[in-house]
């Protein structure tokens, strides 16, 4: 890890506890997890305690405590995309990749995650690989999708 | 930096002038969801062969905001002759251009069809799915690049903010919103007049105003769309109700989930300090006011206003108790007021077009316009802003065009997770904040599911309460505890574990955790539960007595099976299984083995409708598979 990454983003928000979850999604977005070193830093920099940057780390879900993949996978599990089957394509890419929500696999291929709402309910359901949308997904197709990522 | 009211008309007068009046303008929406559809690669399509035939000079391409439409995107209209083109594909703009932007030519194929096959519909406004709304706030949206503020200048942007500053006395600017009788359009339908007036005349010097665009519901994206597409609104509302209650500082909250709306939020709060629009000293007129960004980090329950204060104060958004309320204890315990996008878009229209404008949309206790996402099991997907007092029905067919595939309607979900569900018989209902909390649902922040016969309302309820179950902060005990025992139960029961009483547990359940609860999550929990149990009280008792579920959906409840006798061994369904569990081969009848079927349902879907093979069984058992040696098919005809 980079330390000076870290230093960075805490300058910019000029150091203040309020900024604590602001610095965090920086860390977040720039590493793409939260490694323990990191946290600490934040904690010694800002003068907050470990135990409340642990307690908003865990209380937010933009935060991942483990490392990503190197493909994620969002499955919008919106109302919109309930009703058109999405459990039944949670299940599918379950069965391929072997991945319960929050998981990443062994060798970083996927990592696996639910969402509230992409709010693109007009190709619903529809999932986020890489940030490029798949959508009016059925099973078969989407395990056919998957088996294209490497 | 423009320094008063003078140089403010002046400077719009320059953007007027500068349009070219025989120029074309060519809108691509460029939200969300017609991103998602491709929007970009138009865009970028059309800048090259516009250029690639010459006609960048008279032509300009804008990437707009979202105008609702979201099942026939990307959508591209061309003005000044209102030309809309629906699921435009990139394949399509060499013809835009030279047929259309050249020759004055209709593309056929790219306008809305109407039910007879010949019926083309060729401006935007005629297209029955916009003809049948009332657009005063999203109606904007496709004429405006979001990143331009000289756009939302050109339509008489800001024009509201120079009247108040100028104008009027803040008592004036609360008395007017007031009259206007608007309220909040968050889910809470407070009267906006009244918040404003707590938040004014509470003690102190410090005051904050906050956008709340943590807007959290599933299926629910019209805060969205207006921040995308038009935060300008959002700002000049924002800064006319600091004006009014007497803050310097405000603080826009969008979940991190929204990157583009994050986005042009940011520019628009650049650009409007550039112009002095924001700042110090705004057009001279000796207000201060500054606006910061803040982003989610990802928890429903930070929609609920003392939830956002914490996370805005860097903790973890664990609701308090109310009072004090934030207008008097918020914000590092200053007075602060907090309203909802859509509250914030609203000002400027109050402001410039007077309350009694706004009082002439809606109902007796519910005035203006609501922005609702119509989702589901619709035909048109999208965006819908009607005034309050309009059926359902007619939102459901005459905007939405009715349930797609043939199928029979069974109910609305309104009000997001802690809505309600409403059934065919209560489809003629005005909708506004009364009329809905009347049948068991809410307005919420104006999510709208619509469900057909294939929804199962028993899973629906299991959905919602899962949801909530795992959005709950766990601060209160009847929150915590209840959701977790509403959700077993209701997973029991989908799963075929129901028994006998589990209809009643649940109704006590929802009676409590509702009343008992620290804030809105809990307090609006039951709705989901109580609403289905209303009017869908058959269905859980198929589950628990007859372990079926009526609407086929519930999947431990339901087993495929191929028929035999309409088997024609075509290996669609075969092909298609992904578990390779099913069994058989060209001239051999397909079986399902049982064991290895994961229920996902896909024979049942490609197995074509003439042949109608696959057969769905639930609250009684599968036949026995047809022995193997009577596998083979037999030619119909010979077999007779």
């Amino acid at each position: 890890m980079d330390s000076s990454v870290i230093e960075r983003i805490i300058d910019k928000h000029h150091g203040e506890a309020g900024s604590l979850i602001q610095i965090l999604l920086d860390i977040q977005n720039e590493l793409r997890w939260l490694p323990g070193a990191a946290l600490e830093m934040v904690a010694e920099k800002l003068q907050v305690p470990m135990s409340r940057i642990q307690h908003t780390v865990t209380f937010y879900k933009a935060f991942s405590l483990v490392p990503k993949g190197r493909h994620e996978i969002n499955l919008c599990m919106g109302t919109a995309c309930h009703v058109r089957g999405a459990t039944r394509i949670l299940e599918m890419i379950e069965t391929v990749t072997g991945l319960q929500p929050g998981e990443t696999d062994a060798d970083m291929k996927f990592s696996l995650d639910t969402v509230n709402c992409l709010g693109c309910c007009a190709i619903g359901p529809v999932m986020e690989i890489d940030e490029q949308h798949l959508g009016k997904l059925v099973p078969d197709r989407t395990a056919a999708l998957l088996k294209k990522y490497d | 930096m423009i320094n008063s009211l003078t140089e403010l008309e002046q400077f719009r007068q320059g953007i007027l002038s500068k349009k070219d009046p025989d120029g074309i303008r060519v809108s691509v929406c460029a939200g969300a969801g017609c991103l998602a559809s491709g929007a970009g690669k138009i865009i970028a399509a059309l800048n090259e062969e516009i250029e690639k035939q010459g006609m960048q000079d008279r032509v300009l391409v804008k990437g707009t905001g979202c105008p609702g439409f979201c099942e026939r995107g990307p959508i591209v209209v061309i003005d000044p002759d209102e030309i809309c083109y629906l699921q435009v594909k990139p394949k399509d703009v060499a013809a835009i251009v030279s047929k259309t932007l050249k020759e004055k030519k209709l593309i056929d194929r790219l306008l809305y069809a109407g039910p007879g096959k010949d019926e083309k519909t060729v401006r935007e406004a005629d297209i029955p799915f916009y003809k049948n709304q009332e657009r005063n706030i999203i109606g904007n949206n496709i004429k405006i690049d979001p990143k331009c503020i000289d756009d939302y200048l050109a339509l008489d942007g800001y024009s509201a903010l120079a009247k108040v500053l100028f104008q009027m006395a803040p008592e004036q600017v609360v008395d007017e919103v007031k009259k206007s009788n608007l309220r909040g359009r968050g889910g809470g339908g407070f009267p906006t007049g009244i918040k404003w007036d707590a938040a004014r005349n509470a003690p102190g010097d410090t005051k904050y105003v906050i956008v709340n665009a943590d807007e959290g519901d599933p299926g629910a994206f019209m805060d969205r769309a207006v921040l995308e597409g038009n935060p300008h609104s959002i700002l000049e509302g924002l800064i006319i109700g600091a004006y009014a209650i007497g803050a310097h500082e405000g603080y826009v909250y969008v979940r991190q989930e929204y990157p583009l709306a994050l986005e042009n939020v940011g520019i628009a709060i650049r650009q409007a300090e550039e112009y002095g629009l924001l700042g110090s000293n705004i057009l001279g007129s000796g207000f201060d006011f500054k606006v910061k960004v803040h982003r989610g980090a990802g928890a429903f329950v930070c929609g609920e206003e003392t939830a956002l204060l914490l996370s805005l104060e860097g903790k973890p958004g664990e609701p308090r108790a109310r009072p004090p309320f934030p207008a008097t204890r918020g914000l590092w315990g200053k007075p602060t007021n907090i309203n909802n996008v859509e509250t914030w878009a609203n000002i400027p229209l109050i402001v410039n077009n007077g309350a009694d404008w706004f009082n002439q949309f809606g109902t007796g206790k519910s005035k203006g316009t609501k922005i609702f996402s119509l989702v589901g099991k619709i035909k048109n997907t999208g965006l819908v802003e009607v005034p309050m007092g309009v059926t359902l029905r007619d939102i459901v067919y005459k905007i939405g065009d009715g349930i797609p595939g043939g199928k029979k309607f069974k109910a609305v979900q309104t009000g997001g997770p802690a809505g309600g569900c409403i059934p065919e018989e209560h489809l003629d209902i005005a909708v506004d904040y009364d009329e809905l909390a009347k049948v068991g649902a809410i307005m919420g922040s104006g999510g709208m599911i619509v469900m057909d016969e294939d929804t199962c309302m028993v899973d629906v309820a299991r959905y919602f309460i899962n949801f909530l179950a795992q959005e709950s902060c766990g601060k209160c005990s009847p929150c915590r505890e209840g959701l977790k025992q509403m959700q077993r139960i209701l997973t029991n029961i989908t799963e075929g574990n129901g028994k006998e009483g589990d209809i009643e547990l649940l109704e006590e359940l929802a009676m409590s955790t509702g009343s008992a609860s620290l804030c809105a999550l809990g307090r609006t929990a039951p709705n989901p539960v109580l609403s289905t149990i209303r009017y869908f009280r058959h269905e859980y008792e198929a589950h628990i007595r007859e372990k079926r579920c009526p609407s086929y959906s519930c999947e431990k409840l339901v087993s495929y099976y191929i028929d035999p006798q309409a088997c024609t061994a075509c290996l669609l369904c075969l092909k298609n299984c992904a578990t390779d569990a099913i069994s058989g081969s060209r001239g051999q009848i397909h079986v399902i083995d049982q064991a290895k079927c994961t229920r996902c349902r896909s024979c049942y879907d490609v197995c074509p409708p003439h042949y109608g093979a696959v057969l769905r069984f639930s609250g009684e058992s599968v036949p026995e598979p047809i022995p193997v040696e009577r596998r083979t098919l037999v030619e119909k005809s010979k077999a007779i």
